[in-house]
């Protein structure tokens, strides 16, 4: 499904991303760990086409497709998914009016008709039900007000609404409490099916334990340092990150 | 950065859809300005004595004045020599049926999308049609006068109610006001007159299109309304001009008049030719726009939708002379490519318990220069009066330009006036969220921009706040870098 070959990418001059390697293939769950800038939201930006991280070297393939040439927009439509881990706030723009857009670009994309007011507000409060946040995403602006727990959820449930076939999760799980965590679980398990894959970014393992892995990697300094199953996400957090640093050094 | 210009550019460079030119037989006065032309304008018209007098009189006040120069905007010379001051179709103004109008006339109007028949009394609107100077037909008159509301050309004005021109004209903007106004009342051709008679409520919303047709015109129209005690109006205007490369100068005097309890909405859609991407053409706009509330308990409010024009120089004003009488001033400002704005409201109080807002939104991209300029004053026996001024820039890059210019002068203790202002800037993080989302920049733009502008659009009749949200994405999609 993804497959990221030595990919080298830097931003302002800095290089941060230094020949990363990863397969996901449909069906899979893979966990990124790592100390704070390690490049993890750098990967994620890329991967999703953020045009201030240059690409230096490598190849990006999403669904049998190079996409680092594609639109930030094509790669969504494309169904890949990226939650913030700091989502924006845009003020002036009702959440309603944004998401009937989003939802409605993504359908003309897959040749479908376009939902009627109607039909969207149905499929909305179905998702909402999965976040439990009603009034707020029906009556604010786009993120706008919104508590930082509140912005994660709302990052799930718009990717509930769009039923990417990829979706890569930054951090969000940080900051959240043990309720809200539950949410972004249920969110990403209730997407999971043999066709589709999740890159979830996180700082703690907790989240592992409500979202199984497959694999997790262990990114360090633009590089996958260490990939293994699921236990290493128990090793990391027991022995904590500066194992990883001395290891490296040795 | 770089795809954002890029489709900035392809965005910006999409054509002005109204720059067609019209192949219709004009009358056409040799350029230039002087005594006998002002006598000439009033001659063709066929005027009374006093009109004659009232044009010549300004012109000569005119003649004394100056260029204002304290704008944030940079004027080219412009030669008043160079231009006709009277441009009329043809075939003449009047018609009494659809029959009789020439059919490139209608034509044009199709393309302006202004269906000139009766058909328009299910849309509720009764249209004035000022085509470079003259009127050509005003919709629903005879619908209008059961009520007893006069809605006609100027020129229909002066020769059907006299009376009502001599009391009013010029009270409201006096003729040596400024360079603009001067040179209008010495010039002006025809423009739409208004008048509501006490007690009634006008059923429909009644509207003014300005076309500039002709090559080398300036286009001086002059509007006036009076609402008598406890009546109502919703008026509407919009303008188109031809794409040409040269510059034609539009300076137009607008006055209203409230009584008791009256109340008039003037709502502008401006979309005169900007000019191309260079910055080569597009209409030089200098309007005087006032009104007066009179009677106590009166209401005036400006609404405008400024997306056209290469400068603009415009600051629709409000006398609340009336005690509780009331003011308002809601605009966005676009300005792209080379555009400049410098536009803005008076406020002056003067009656007891008066009260205005502002709301203005400036919205400008490529290089262009977009001001706020604005006058609160209250009055010492203005006692109790409130002013809310709230003047938002919003810019869509790094290139252009956002300037506020509050001035605020309070006789009084008892008043209490507020001013806020902001700016900000589209984020790339913004856009790069609703592209994360599937939506392309061109549609963020719109989306974001339509939000920011949405409190003033909102304040636009119906089908008039449609156009202006369409016209607004066409002059900005794309223009974040
Ligand atoms: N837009 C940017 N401009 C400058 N430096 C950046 C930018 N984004 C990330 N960086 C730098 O890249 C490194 C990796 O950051 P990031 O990918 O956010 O790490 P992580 O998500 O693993 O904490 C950090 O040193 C950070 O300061
Ligand atoms: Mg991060």
């Amino acid at each position: 499904m993804l497959s990221i070959k030595n990919l080298y990418a830097s931003v302002e001059g800095m290089e941060i991303l230094k020949g990363i390697n990863l397969e996901v293939k449909p069906g899979e769950v893979h966990a990124i760990m790592g100390p704070n800038g390690s490049g993890k939201s750098t990967l994620a930006s890329v991967l999703a086409g953020k045009e201030e991280y240059e690409v230096t070297a490598g190849e990006v393939t999403f669904l049998g497709e190079d996409i680092l040439d594609k639109a930030p927009e094509n790669r969504a439509k494309d169904g890949l998914f990226l939650s913030f881990q700091y989502p924006v706030e845009i003020p002036g723009v009702p959440m309603v009016n944004f998401l009937k857009t989003s939802v409605n670009e993504h359908r003309k994309h897959r040749g479908l008709k376009e939902l009627t007011a109607g039909e969207f507000l149905k499929l909305m409060r179905e998702k909402m039900d999965l976040v439990d946040m009603h009034t707020k995403l029906t009556n604010r602006m786009v993120n706008e007000g919104f508590s930082g727990g509140e912005k994660k959820k709302n990052e799930i449930f718009q990717m509930a609404m769009l039923e990417p076939k990829l979706a890569i999760l930054d951090e969000t799980d940080s900051g959240l409490d043990i309720d809200a965590l539950r949410v972004v679980a249920n969110g990403v398990n209730a997407l999971k099916s043999p066709e589709t894959a999740a890159i979830v970014i996180t700082h703690y393992q907790r989240l592992l334990d409500y979202i199984v892995p497959d694999f997790v990697h262990i990114l360090y300094k633009g590089r996958i340092v260490k990939t293994a199953g699921k236990e290493l996400a128990f090793e990391l957090e027991e022995k904590g990150y500066d194992w990883i640093k001395s290891e490296i050094k040795n | 950065m770089e795809e954002q210009d890029k489709i900035l550019n392809d965005v910006t460079q999409a054509d002005y859809k109204y720059g067609f030119v019209t192949d219709i037989e004009t009358d056409i006065i040799e350029k230039g300005l002087n005594e006998d032309v002002v006598r000439l304008i009033s001659a063709k018209k066929e005027e009374p004595e006093f009109m004659l007098n009232f044009r010549l009189d300004a012109f000569k006040k005119w003649q004394k004045m100056k260029m204002p120069d304290w704008a944030y905007l940079k004027i080219p010379p412009i030669d008043l020599q160079e231009i006709s001051y009277y441009a009329a179709p043809k075939q003449g103004p009047k018609y009494e049926s659809m029959d009789e109008v020439d059919p490139e006339l209608i034509d044009t109007f199709n393309k302006l999308g202004i269906p000139l028949d009766e058909q328009k009394v299910l849309a509720g609107v009764a249209v004035d049609i000022v085509m470079d100077s003259v009127s050509v037909k005003t919709t629903f008159k005879e619908t209008l006068a059961e009520k007893g509301i006069i809605f006609c050309s100027f020129s229909d004005a002066v020769a059907e109610h006299p009376e009502l021109i001599k009391k009013y004209l010029g009270k409201v903007v006096p003729v040596a006001d400024n360079y603009f106004s001067a040179l209008n009342s010495a010039v002006f051709s025809d423009g739409s007159f208004c008048y509501i008679p006490k007690g009634v409520r006008c059923p429909m919303e009644l509207s003014t299109y300005f076309r500039i047709n002709a090559a080398n015109t300036g286009q001086f129209e002059r509007t006036l309304i009076i609402a008598d005690d406890d009546s109502y109006v919703s008026y509407l205007e919009g303008c188109t001009a031809p794409m040409r490369d040269e510059n034609q100068l539009h300076a137009a005097v607008v006055e209203i008049i409230t009584m008791d309890r009256a109340e008039v909405k003037y709502s502008t859609v401006q979309n005169w030719y900007p000019g191309n991407k260079d910055g080569v053409g597009g209409i030089y706009n200098f309007v005087t726009k006032r009104g007066i509330c009179r009677g106590e308990s009166s209401k005036i409010s400006w609404t405008q939708v400024e997306t056209g024009s290469a400068i603009t120089w415009k600051y629709p004003s409000c006398i609340l002379m009336g005690d509780n009488s009331v003011g308002e001033f809601n605009s966005v400002a676009v300005t792209n490519n080379y555009q400049q704005a410098d536009t803005g409201s008076k406020m002056i109080h003067i009656g007891k318990n008066t009260k205005s807002t502002i709301i203005s939104k400036g919205i400008s991209a490529g290089k262009s220069e977009n001001s706020y300029r604005g006058l609160v004053k209250v009055m010492p026996k203005a006692t109790g009066s409130r002013n809310f001024s709230q003047c938002d820039s919003l810019l869509l890059n790094d290139t252009c330009g956002a300037h506020t210019f509050p001035y605020i002068e309070v006789g009084n203790k008892s008043s209490v006036v507020e001013h806020e202002a902001t700016t900000s800037k589209i984020g790339e993080d913004q856009i790069f969220y609703c592209n994360q989302r599937g939506i392309d920049t061109e549609k963020a733009i719109g989306m974001i921009v339509n939000g920011y502008a949405k409190e003033v659009l909102n304040k636009l009749p119906m089908e008039f706040a449609v156009e202006a949200q369409k016209l607004l994405q066409i002059s900005l999609e794309g223009s974040v870098g």
